[in-house]
């Protein structure tokens, strides 16, 4: 579907909905394309090509609310049941004065500012070099160590793009494209076969790289032969950028609105309130150029605000959505994060450890879950000790312990290595006083 | 694998994720009268035998070994109550077929969210690109695959109103606010969904199914003074609306009730290892990750499974069986054939402590030359089959639950999880516990919470040093993640004990 033909699907769904007894609506038309190729033992091990699309509508009836969505586009009789179907169901729900759309003076309106979310070459790729981009990753890492049991290197592409409308005034649109090239390598080290993998992602074709990730996979990998777990205490944690984002993770749930509104947050009643060390300084960007969060608006259409999350540990914003916000009495800030970027410190990873004494580098994590309303954590990780500045052994089947508020008001150093293939923007992160349990 | 309860509470916002209502069946669709006739399945697709061979035949001409297309139509509906209101409802329709073709173990694959000739022979020219050696495909006669009825249900979802629906939903918030005067907050949930499958592939199978689930449960949060707490159950089967009953309700109410009053006196352990005794029932998670997924035949025959090399080798006790079942009645994880047409077994992974069969599909049935398991199954028409669990669980053991405990002089005891996971080369596995107990001389002491467990798979396998007599099916909403794709799945396990495992905790 072009664009055009999105625009006028969704207005056509809209103003059925408003004529068939909703008092509005909201519509999305989405539509996708994405392939994919993986290669294994020198020959293609699966090809996979498809397209996608669908509608779903928000429906405000008699101050009750529900959301639907479907596949079926091409039959318009078929969709004007799907739609009035909705409606009469809607009507057996509770009223809920909660549910509206967005005030229309909070709506983003189009001034065409590219964020650069979209690379235009993706129709005219030729397939062959996006084969010959994985074939290639996997001739890195064959045959050069006698370790090697199993590599898998794969090349992932989409291109997404979507309208949206609403009854009382908003219209945007956005197209969004990547690319990716992996690889995952396993090798044998006594009963174990660790596995590792590398991988790189772009939002244009031109600028993936596409050298050197089957060499990283495989260092990484090797350097895992032998783990084994040490005895259980308190020590430092350096965090790899790669996985930084999943420890800030549990903290910026607790700042969601409906975390927030039905207690199940443990950052209830804390704005303004010092919840990190001074080390923590969170900008919540929505316009880096190219950014992988990137955008103008977000899924209710409010216009984004590049914004402060936290400030030397203080929390400034929570994630407030239109609903939420009606429930709590606050203002909607947006319910979902864009980019969001650590304020980075002055040395890298390699500097951190060349001066800690004792601790332990995760890079790998493993299950384990945060308790959203008290904020306890327990982690399941594997990495390497570090002693007297030193990589010593790599370690794996421990788990790392605490509570969340302690967690980052532990920060004690904040890496300049931001990890840039991902919409959390993210560098290393030390943390002192960490429970470590092993044997 | 994970609970559900983050799936259905992110829907709240979806562009394109949703779920519920459609009261009376989609009227465009050739609602199936007789779900045990196939012609019923072709006439709801709208496709022939013809269609279907025209389209293989596609599939296969650039000299695939084999080609299959799996359709596929799904109706999900959800209602939520949160505030004290059923308050918001969500549906999704989702319609299509995948076409996949095989040239030894090398997979094409592409779909169609529009069934007719034009679509599917495009996107089976797509597919057939994984082989390059173009040949005449000669047709297989047509063999009509009945498929088993491990799901018999009497009051079909699509046929049920919102309007009956809702107040199963309230009940259960209002029983949860009458329990217990500390509940400040409760959610609760129903999800229904329908799904059609045809099947037919190029051997000349031809085969359907109609899937129904539904999951039911809630969330509750309590406070004590300034403590807040919050914890959720539910339960989850293959049946039609006929299940849902104020039994249920107050069932489940209490539980989710009693879990959450157990976490105000808890805390977390001392750092490190020792004994774990796993209670009956929900502890089932450990397999599922410890164990089933290691034995899924597509790592071990990439030789990426710790256990690849382990077939027909003692792994555990005499005393232990474990077994990936897709064939339990009204189960969450049963299907009458699998997602590649294949009859779906009960399979013994383990048989008296020794190493019997990987979880296999198709393709890595042929690569170690056994029957298929019945255990291909993909999330829907938008991706590949792989080997995937079903219901996972070990039979019942020699012990009592009282000698497994004597046996224990400190160590934990757990019963509620939230999540787990494994690497499966490494074979470290880990599970979410919610809430158990220390074990202090034998005696349940202590509550304790919100702490990860980490072991080794084949370690772990072989220190299970007691099972007791008491074996429990979880029928809780488990959802398995596998390459992307999700899946439902249940477990089960006797009380059992592990002779050491490392538990997360502090330091003193």
């Amino acid at each position: 579907m072009t664009k055009e033909e999105k625009y006028s699907l969704a207005k056509w769904a809209v103003n059925h909905a408003l004529k068939n007894g909703a008092q509005n609506a909201k519509v999305n038309i989405y539509d996708s394309q994405n392939s994919s190729v993986k290669v294994r033992d020198e020959k293609i091990d699966k090809l996979e090509q498809s397209t996608q699309s669908g509608l779903s509508i928000s429906l405000y009836v008699d101050k009750k609310y529900s959301a639907h969505s479907t596949n079926r586009l091409n039959n318009k009789d078929e969709l004007k049941r799907f739609i009035e179907n909705a409606i009469e169901g809607t009507k057996f729900l509770a009223e809920d004065e909660f549910r509206t759309l967005p005030e229309p003076h909070l709506y983003f309106k189009g001034n065409e500012k590219d964020l650069g979310t979209f690379d235009r070459e993706f129709l005219s790729l030729n397939p062959q070099e996006k084969v010959d981009a994985v074939f290639n990753i996997e001739k890195e890492v064959l045959g050069k160590d006698d370790r090697i049991i199993s590599v898998t290197a794969s090349y992932y592409d989409g291109m997404s793009s979507s309208v949206m409308v609403t009854s009382n005034g908003f219209e945007g649109d956005r197209a969004n494209t990547y690319y990716s090239l992996n690889a995952s390598v396993s090798v044998k080290g006594g009963d174990a076969r660790p596995q590792s993998y590398w991988s790189e992602s772009a939002i244009f074709n031109d600028q993936l790289k596409k050298e050197g990730i089957g060499k990283i996979a495989l260092n990484r990998a090797l350097k895992k032969i032998g783990q084994t777990k040490i005895e259980s205490g308190k020590m430092t944690m350096i965090v790899e950028n790669r996985l930084a984002s999943r420890s800030l993770s549990p903290l910026i749930s607790a700042l969601n609105g409906s975390a927030i509104q039905q207690k199940n947050s443990f950052l209830v009643d804390e704005l303004g309130n010092k919840i990190g060390s001074d080390k923590l300084t969170l900008i919540d960007d929505p316009f880096i150029i190219s950014g992988r969060g990137s955008r103008l608006f977000d899924g209710e259409g409010l216009a984004l605000k590049k914004r402060t999350i936290f400030d030397k540990g203080v929390l400034k914003s929570y994630y407030i959505d239109t609903y939420y916000g009606k429930k709590l009495k606050m203002d909607p800030t947006s319910g979902s994060t864009t980019n969001l970027v650590m304020t980075p410190g002055k040395r890298n990873m390699e500097e951190m450890i060349a001066t800690l004494d004792r601790g332990i580098l995760i890079t790998g994590f493993n299950g384990g879950n945060t308790n959203g309303t008290t904020g306890d954590y327990s982690y399941g990780i594997d990495g390497f000790l570090i002693e007297k500045g030193k990589i010593v052994k790599p370690v794996s089947e421990m788990n790392i312990t605490g509570n969340m508020k302690q967690l980052w008001m532990n920060l004690t150093e904040v890496g300049n290595d931001v990890y840039k293939n991902s919409s959390w923007r993210m560098p290393s992160l030390m943390f002192k006083d960490i429970d470590f349990s092993g044997i | 694998m994970s609970l559900n309860r983050r799936n259905f509470i992110k829907t709240s916002t979806a562009a394109a994720a949703g779920t519920m209502i459609l009261p009376p069946f989609l009227q465009s669709y050739q609602n199936i009268q007789n779900s045990t006739d196939v012609k019923s399945y072709m006439d709801h697709f709208e496709v022939t035998t013809e269609l279907m061979q025209k389209v293989i035949s596609e599939a296969m001409s650039k000299g695939g070994n084999y080609a299959d297309l799996f359709f596929e139509h799904k109706i999900s509906n959800s209602l939520g109550l949160e505030d004290g209101k059923v308050n918001k409802a969500y549906s999704n329709v989702d319609y299509g077929v995948g076409i996949r073709v095989l040239k030894g173990d090398q997979t094409g694959y592409a779909y169609s969210e529009t069934i007719d000739a034009t679509s599917m022979l495009n996107a089976a020219r797509m597919a057939a690109n994984i082989a390059n050696n173009p040949k005449q495909f000669s047709l297989n006669t047509v063999n009509v695959k009945a498929p088993a009825d491990y799901y018999k249900i009497s009051q079909k979802w699509e046929n049920i109103s919102v309007k009956d629906k809702v107040p199963f939903v309230q009940k259960i918030n209002d029983k949860v606010f009458e329990l217990d005067k500390k509940v400040i907050k409760a959610k609760a949930f129903l999800l229904d969904e329908t799904s059609y499958v045809l099947f037919y592939n190029s051997e000349g199978t031809l085969s359907y199914d109609y899937r129904p689930l539904v999951s039911f449960g809630a969330v509750c949060t309590m406070q004590r003074g300034d403590q807040i707490e919050n914890t959720f159950s539910g339960r989850s089967y293959r049946k039609g609306f006929e299940w849902l009953s104020d039994d249920l309700v107050n069932t489940l109410a209490k539980d989710v009730v009693d879990k959450t009053n157990i976490l105000f006196d808890a805390t977390k352990p001392k750092a490190g290892e020792m004994p774990v005794v796993l209670g009956a029932g929900s502890s089932g998670i450990l397999l599922h990750e410890a164990i089933g997924h290691t034995f899924e035949a597509d790592f071990n025959r990439k030789k990426t499974s710790i256990f690849s090399d382990k077939m027909g080798k003692k792994v555990a006790e005499n005393f232990i069986n474990i077994i990936d079942d897709g064939t339990l009645e009204n189960n969450r994880g049963a299907i009458n054939i699998d997602d590649e047409g294949n009859e779906v077994k009960k399979t013994y992974l383990v048989k008296d402590g020794v190493l019997n069969s990987y979880i296999h599909d198709r393709i890595s049935a042929q690569h170690y030359n056994v029957e298929p398991t019945g255990s291909g199954r993909r999330e829907s028409f938008r991706y590949i089959p792989l080997p995937r669990m079903r219901s996972t669980y070990m039979e019942a053991g020699p012990h009592t639950r009282e000698e497994i405990f004597e046996n224990v002089d400190y160590g934990i005891y757990v019963d509620n999880f939230t999540n787990g996971q494994v690497k499966i080369g490494a074979g470290d596995f880990t599970f979410f516990v919610k809430s158990g107990y220390l074990i202090e001389k034998g005696k349940l002491t202590q509550p304790i919470k919100d702490i990860n467990i980490i072991g080794n798979g084949p370690r772990a396998l072989a220190d299970i040093s007691m099972a007791a007599d008491d074996y429990l099916a979880d029928n809780g909403l488990w959802t398995c993640g596998k390459d992307g794709q999700s899946i439902p799945v249940t477990m089960g396990l006797p009380t059992v004990l592990i002779k050491k495992l490392t538990v997360g905790g502090t330091n003193v």
